[in-house]
């Protein structure tokens, strides 16, 4: 990814490089601008093409990442990818698209796993759409229990926290609800021991909802990130309908982890605009999508034209098509396979080949 | 001869020198302490975690997720409760991935009742944990055996349940760990910690350890005998030994299976011993609705069903919430000497 690395460090550099480039309001590189642009149109493509598939019948459940893109987008931009503890490792949850297309991955792979194909390399065919699994960037599997992946974040964390000379940060996200879980608050506790703290980006993803429970009846706290500040634990609020802040605000705060190896709580403000999942319906709710203004955004200031704007749809439209049709071919896994990887090297666990 | 405690130290230390094993951790695992009943006594690599269970078992998945071995203790089983969600991942994580992140963990945890624990430390797990499919389980009987399945527990890629029978932690093997120095007081001056606040200066002199790994899924027989075969593991084994040498000054022959793993558990060797003597008891100690030793009774009564002369028995503990701590309570609710001994007498004289 030949932007993966634009060298912004701060906001104040960021803003100067943006001048030379890109209109004044717009304090990122044209060419960031319109990467990032890109991939938001190709992840929001790519999750509406899922949720197509779950309504033709092709698959079971969909659950994604619709109006996280602002978010999702720029964090897997800036994550350092590659495996093992030199690099980042990532912790996601079942909104991880964005961040994933950001990293390069390929929309068959999303295709493949949530139609259960056998050559679905997250999971061969064994779990739901979103809960993505790439060893070879370092995205341990998504798994369906809320919040257990900020413990799991504690582990790779501690391990890149003594690797020599390792710049590599655990990232963790989540949704608001899944806080009032205890793994939520073992990160915290785990991640700020004095002299042993973690470098772990903790994000929360405030869409305000969980499935069907507001935020306000559930939290007596002003900000989920405030519950962080009792840990001396750095904190940030963003708008995650705003790709640019996110830019900005996340590479700033991955450099600070990187450099002080001290963990960070980012609080993302962000949509949700198919609801929770299959299970409420996956219908477009009106609320503020993040990228339909971004794209008005680069409109206006010239960094986007109509035309070409239009053409980045309609190619990422024909390729998630493309992709379906493909996966479509592919084989489904066989029944006999279920006893494969229970254990590691083949090792057989049927009790009845004991 | 080493205590258990004092076995599973020297095989994490041998781990820790030989193996690669950077994290040892848990409740008071690290110094002063080393464990509530000194496992971890003066390992470099061990260290105190915050009073969280789901942390512990959270970051061992974590640090195995990176392909490091570690070894994470819970400080009594009763306390495990809480991450049964999580051990489930953990023993998912493989499969669930078809085959993309294997977890070479390691969590130990002191089990049983034997010590006058009262209701929070006597818990059993092994039944439990027979239901984590993707774990494997072993449960050591003495010090060298603690010794080797410990070392191949942290060797295999797999999660690894290490159950410790609590009762047996202080108890004296009869058979020396290679590298173990024979005299027991050479022993303790080496690497037994000085009580007291001097602790924290005090260093190991550990011995010259060499390695020993009992393959996970191998039972052994500790008594052969041809009237009746006892599957056993844990502290119970050991009743059951006494049980048969007891019962041997009566002419009976009893045969001892020592299971050592519950998962992968032995089956050939099972099926060997009963198809000689006809007639088996499993003993346990974890509640007896739905105890592992029911799939194996169930199992030897699907495949062996017309070589048996008497009906597969389990003797487990009562099926009650808790272990009583008055003793009258306590040694009513698990298995005891005599009720192994009545059950095995009755076994013996069934006739088809
Ligand atoms: C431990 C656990 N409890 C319940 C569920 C069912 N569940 C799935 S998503 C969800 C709501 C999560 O809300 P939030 O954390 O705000 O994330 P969002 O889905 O809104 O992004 C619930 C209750 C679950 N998956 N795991």
């Amino acid at each position: 990814m030949a932007l993966q690395n634009v060298p912004v460090k701060s906001k104040k550099s960021a803003a100067k490089a943006a001048k030379k480039k890109t209109p004044k309001a717009l304090p990122l590189p044209k060419e960031l601008l319109i990467r990032m642009h890109s991939l938001m149109v190709k992840a929001r493509v790519l999750e509406e093409r899922l949720i197509k598939i779950y309504k033709n019948g092709d698959a079971y459940f969909w659950i994604g990442s619709p109006g996280e893109e602002a978010f999702g987008v720029p964090l897997g931009l800036l994550a350092d990818k590659g495996q093992g503890p030199q690099h980042d490792y990532l912790h996601l949850h079942y909104r991880g698209t964005p961040t994933l297309t950001a990293m390069g991955m390929p929309m068959i792979d999303s295709i493949r796993l949530i139609m259960n194909k056998a050559t679905d390399t997250s999971t061969g065919g064994r779990n739901f759409c979103n809960h993505y699994c790439f060893p070879q960037w370092n995205v341990v599997p998504v798994s369906s229990p809320i919040e257990v992946q900020y413990g799991t974040a504690m582990g790779t964390a501690h391990v890149q926290r003594r690797t020599k000379g390792s710049r590599g940060i655990s990232i963790v996200t989540g949704g608001d609800a899944g806080t009032a879980e205890g793994d939520f608050a073992s990160a915290m506790i785990w991640a700020s021991r004095p002299g042993r703290e973690l470098p772990m980006l903790m994000t929360v993803q405030n869409n305000q909802w969980g499935i069907s429970t507001d935020y306000k009846s559930q939290h007596g706290e002003t900000n989920i990130v405030d519950r962080a500040k009792a840990f001396h634990i750095r904190t940030q609020i963003v708008n995650g309908n705003d790709p640019i802040e996110s830019y900005l605000i996340l590479s700033q705060e991955m450099e600070y982890i990187r450099k002080t190896r001290k963990p960070v709580m980012i609080e993302a403000r962000v949509s949700r605009l198919y609801g929770h999942s299959s299970a409420t319906g996956a219908n477009l709710i009106p609320e503020e999508d993040c990228l339909l203004d971004f794209e008005k955004l680069l409109l206006k200031n010239g960094v986007l034209e109509e035309k070409t704007a239009k053409k980045v749809w309609t190619d990422y439209a024909d390729e998630a098509r493309e992709a379906q049709d493909q996966a479509r071919t592919e084989a489904a896994p066989q029944g006999d396979t279920v006893w494969e990887n229970v254990y590691a090297n083949g090792e057989n666990a049927d009790w009845r080949k004991f | 001869m080493a205590s258990m405690a004092q076995a599973i130290r020297m095989a994490l230390h041998f781990a820790e020198e030989n193996m690669g094993l950077k994290d040892v951790f848990g409740q008071d695992v690290g110094a002063p302490l080393g464990g509530v009943f000194t496992a971890t006594q003066g390992l470099k690599t061990a260290w105190n975690t915050p009073l969280d269970e789901r942390g512990i078992i959270s970051m061992a998945t974590g640090i195995a997720m990176t392909g490091e071995r570690c070894v994470a203790e819970i400080q009594f089983a009763d306390y495990i409760f809480n991450t049964m969600d999580l051990l489930k991942i953990a023993g998912n994580t493989n499969w669930v991935s078809n085959g993309n992140y294997t977890l070479p963990m390691v969590v130990m945890t002191p089990v049983g009742a034997g010590i006058r624990g009262s209701v929070y430390h006597s818990h059993s797990f092994d039944a439990w944990a027979s239901r984590l499919p993707g774990w494997k389980v072993v449960m050591p009987s003495n010090a060298r055996e603690a010794y080797g399945l410990l070392l191949a527990a942290i060797d295999d890629p797999n999660p690894v349940l290490f159950l410790k029978p609590k009762a047996l932690m202080r108890v004296r093997g009869d058979e020396l760990i290679p590298g173990e120095p024979a005299d027991q007081k050479e022993l303790k001056n080496r690497i037994d910690a000085p009580l007291g606040d001097t602790r924290h200066k005090w260093r190991p002199q550990w011995p010259a350890l060499e390695e020993l790994k009992i393959k996970i899924g191998e039972a052994r027989v500790t008594r052969e005998g041809d009237q009746l075969t006892v599957v056993s593991y844990g502290r119970h084994l050991l009743m059951c030994n006494k049980v048969a040498d007891d019962l041997k000054a009566d002419g009976h022959s009893v045969e001892i299976i020592d299971l050592r793993s519950i998962y992968p558990y032995d089956w050939q060797a099972i099926k060997k011993s009963v198809s000689k003597t006809r007639k088996v008891l499993f003993v346990n100690e974890d509640t007896e609705v739905t105890n592992f030793a029911e799939h194996l009774a169930y199992r030897v009564t699907q495949e062996m069903f017309y070589q048996l002369d008497a009906a597969p028995r389990v003797l487990a503990g009562k099926n009650l919430p808790g272990i009583g701590l008055h003793p009258n309570l306590e040694e009513n609710s698990v298995p005891q000497n005599h009720d192994i001994e009545n059950a095995c007498r009755e076994l013996i004289a069934e006739m088809p």
